[in-house]
Formats: structure tokens, sequence, C-alpha cells
């Protein structure tokens, strides 16, 4: 799993009917210490996450293992809204 | 499976109804001569690992299979903690808790 920022939303009117009443979130991955990594992903929210907000997205066909996902074409799922992350 | 260290946890009340009651720790890859390798992430555990330990871990969807019959939406789990580790083409090193240990 990784943790990522919420940073868009994504509009789509055609698309699988089993993604439909489903929100897509774009994701921009960060490290543990906050810090930006490359790229961005495209995820099915299954937790109500806001904008901005950290949060733990699981990736593969794991992600169809999320409440809410099952028989789904989803490879990337948000499944936690972050508190806090300590460092030892 | 990969080798791998405890770095750190991750804490979420708001999370997938299927994946509560499951420790979610930062675990930083390790190479075979347990050096730091690769991205730090996030995964579930399943030994009850603590901080600083050396750990062994899978990815993909052998990671929510790990924790059957709960199958929780992880794609990375904790599976064993490593008690040593030996290796031909590595240096040989003492893996545990070596944060500890340092202090």
């Amino acid at each position: 799993m990784i943790l990522a920022r919420v940073v868009g939303t994504v509009v789509a009117t055609r698309k699988d009917p089993r993604l439909e009443g489903k929100t897509l979130l774009v994701l921009k991955p960060v490290s543990p210490d906050g810090k930006d990594d490359p790229g961005y992903v495209v995820a099915v929210d299954t937790v109500g996450a806001g904008y901005r907000e950290r949060v733990l997205a699981v990736s593969g066909s794991s992600a169809r293992m999320a409440e809410g996902c099952k028989d789904t074409p989803v490879d990337t799922a948000i499944v936690g809204i972050v508190d806090d992350v300590r460092l030892d | 499976m990969q080798l791998g260290r405890v770095v750190g946890c991750v804490w979420s009340t708001v999370k997938n109804a299927s994946l509560e009651g499951y420790r979610l720790l930062l675990v930083q890859p390790l190479a075979a001569d347990l050096r730091d390798t690769g991205k730090r992430l996030v995964c579930t555990d399943w030994t009850g690992a603590g901080a600083g330990e050396t750990i062994y871990w899978v990815l993909g969807r052998e990671a929510s299979i790990a924790l059957l019959p709960g199958q929780p939406p992880s794609d990375a789990t904790i599976v064993g903690i490593v008690d040593t580790v030996h290796c031909a083409v590595a240096k040989p090193a003492k893996p545990g808790r070596q944060k500890a240990e340092r202090q």
C-alpha cells in the first residue's frame, strides 16, 4: 500500500456499469515524511476522502478485495484516511 | 517474498470496513546484504513485528491471502520476522533491532 494525497477528481460519463456511483480521485503519491513522489494515479474512493487529505491506497488485484469493489474493474482503491504516520 | 525493516507505523481511523483490526506498519525494503533499497511502503502485519525489526513481506494478491480468512484489501503483508540471513554474495550482517542496539 502507498501513502498518497488527494489532488483532484475525475469525471467520466461513459464507463463500465460496475463503476457507476463510485468516486474517482486523482492521487499524488507521497513519501512517509510528506515529500511528493513522481507520478499520479487514479483511484476509486471507498472511504469518502476529501481534497488534500492524506490517504492509503491499495493497488493491483487486492484493490478488488475492498468493501464495495468486489467484482469491479478496479486496480487502485483508497482504503483509508491517514491520521498520523510515526517514523521510529 | 522480500526482506524489509519496520521503520514506523500508520494510524487510520476512517478506513475500509474490511481493513479494520489490522496493524499498518511502514516498511523499508532491504537487499540481501540488509542495505536499504527502494521506496518505503505501508504493509499490513500478520506477525506482530516491532520497530527496527527485520522482516519479510509479500507483495501483490498473495498479501491478502496471507490474512485468510479475512482477505482484507492489502497488497503488502509482513509474513515473517527474520532471525538471521546467510548469503554467500553479501557481507554477513546481524538483523534484528539494529536501531535499538546502536543507541
